[in-house]
């Protein structure tokens, strides 16, 4: 279980986060709607160590995850970037196997290459593609090479930053069902952040609203359609008139 | 009031110019202690060893050919004033080694070495790829800087001893081809001129210049703000900060090692 406790940070003078409290249970899968510059991808950094919060704790299991030892919390994560994060001068076999080449994961090469090309299977890419390198991949092919990443070493927490983001529909659609289904195979904890409703619906047990630096409303995504919270239904209906300022 | 602004802004200059080498100071102190702790990454190291080393060969050969034949030219036109224009070999040889040779491949270095060096580090940190590597448990500074640094270390002194003989063999090739010196006598000439310590010094030089580019350039694009601006900044700001260290550790090391 994770839990943000008054989790605050600002950057100068800027206040991004004024007091976040939120609680991702295990094996659950949460998804943070919010505006851009809401601060979702920094309460995400904030908990990934990534990012110092100024003040609040933020625990992994009861652990405060600032105490952590780095590389045992980490070695639990798995994480998709928004724009796949692939490393340019690596093939994608070895973007996919970074973790199971070095460190206290590493595994023999052929054993590495094998793993990375069944998980790039699972997100639905040919073996072939492995040889490739990542400037050579389209925007869906590299987050689906992300995605891989993410899952290669069989994380208990994976994270989703806006996996949608810059995609097709009908692409948006495959990698939601991917997520999905991979989160729901492996039965990990995750974490999604993003402003694509069709996401939300798709990948997530429970929603929380992030604005004005604090979780505006949170609940079973079930829910959310009910609500009376004018943020949450100005949000997901996309009204430009409503609390939430169109101008920021 | 706007009789001290100029002060005020002189004072700001110097305050941030001073917080500059405080932290590129932490960071070479960091860096040294990553140097000595596992894990190593032996792949990267071989491929900055590539970058760093082998791919410079050819720009800096080419520099130095040309520099030790105008050194040359130089020389003799300059000697012949009063008569000395015979130590051109001599003059070639020590101007070369102790001086133009690690000074020029250090520059180059900065111009080829650390602009490429920043601007992969700072797109790599705008396109999330720093973040990436923490995520998979791998710490950037000792996956980025130190293999990068320690083939800056170890090739810049090689790179600076083949700038010094190809630098000299561009001299003997303008002073033989060009204004009669005899091949024999003019290979004699700089071998009974040149000591060790000459040498020595050249080499030592080289290891520092190569510190201090793969350093600068690491620190940079480390540090670099966001977009194509930010990489395009850091690189910038890490080609003039190596030069100038660069220069700046010429003139304390040549003080240090010919001073007395």
């Amino acid at each position: 279980m994770i839990t943000l406790s008054g989790v605050h940070k600002g950057f100068g003078a800027n206040k991004v986060l004024q007091g976040v409290d939120l609680t991702i249970a295990k094996g659950t899968s949460m998804v943070i709607i919010g505006g851009s510059g809401t601060g979702k991808s920094v309460t995400l950094k904030c908990i990934l160590g990534l990012v110092t919060p100024d003040q609040g704790t933020i625990t992994l299991d009861g652990q405060d995850v600032a105490r952590a030892e780095r590389e045992a919390f980490l070695a639990r994560f798995g994480m998709l970037f928004q724009g796949g994060a692939l490393f340019d001068s690596l093939k994608v076999w070895e973007n996919v196997a970074f973790r199971l080449l070095r460190g206290a994961l590493k595994r023999p090469k052929a054993e590495a290459r094998e793993i990375a090309i069944e998980k790039l299977r699972r997100v639905g890419l040919k073996p072939e593609v492995g040889d490739l390198y990542p400037s050579e991949l389209s925007g869906g092919m590299q987050k689906r090479v992300g995605l891989a990443r993410a899952i290669a070493a069989s994380p208990e927490i994976i994270f989703f930053d806006e996996p949608t983001t810059g995609l097709d529909p009908i692409m948006a659609g495959v990698i939601n069902e991917l997520i999905r289904e991979i989160v729901v195979e492996m039965g990990a904890t995750a974490m999604t952040i993003t402003h694509d409703m069709s996401s939300v619906r798709a990948i997530a047990d429970n929603v929380a609203m992030l604005h004005g630096g604090v979780i505006r409303w949170t609940g079973p995504v079930a829910d959310m359609d009910a609500t009376d919270d004018p943020y949450v239904q100005q949000f997901i209906h996309g009204r430009a008139v409503g609390p939430i300022e169109s101008v920021r | 009031m706007s009789l001290l602004s100029p002060i005020a802004a002189l004072g700001r200059v110097t305050l941030s110019g001073l917080a500059q080498v405080g932290r590129i100071t932490l960071y070479a102190a960091a860096t040294l202690a990553h140097l000595v702790r596992p894990p190593f990454y032996p792949r990267e190291f071989l491929s900055a060893l590539l970058n760093v080393g082998w791919l410079s060969l050819p720009v800096v050969g080419l520099t130095a050919l040309f520099t030790g034949g105008a050194l040359a030219l130089q020389i003799y036109a300059g000697g012949q004033r009063f008569s000395a224009e015979a130590v051109v070999p001599q003059i070639v040889a020590i101007g070369m080694v102790r001086e133009l040779g690690p000074v020029l491949v250090g520059l180059m270095i900065a111009a080829r070495v650390t602009s490429s060096i920043a601007a992969e580090i700072a797109t790599m940190k705008v396109t999330e790829q720093i973040d990436a590597l923490v995520t998979l448990s791998t710490h950037p500074m000792k996956y980025l800087t130190v293999p990068r640094v320690l083939a800056g270390f170890l090739t810049v002194p090689l790179l600076v001893g083949v700038g010094d003989i190809i630098g000299i063999l561009g001299g003997f090739t303008v002073a033989t081809g060009q204004l009669g010196f005899n091949k024999a006598s003019y290979i004699q000439n700089t071998v009974d001129f040149l000591e060790l310590p000459d040498v020595v010094s050249s080499l030592i030089k080289g290891a520092f210049f190569g510190f201090i580019a793969t350093l600068v350039g690491c620190y940079h694009g480390m540090n670099s703000g966001r977009g194509a601006m930010g990489v395009g900044q850091a690189t910038k700001n890490a080609v003039a900060m190596a030069s100038i260290l660069i220069l700046a550790a010429n003139f304390l090391l040549t003080s240090v090692l010919f001073g007395s």
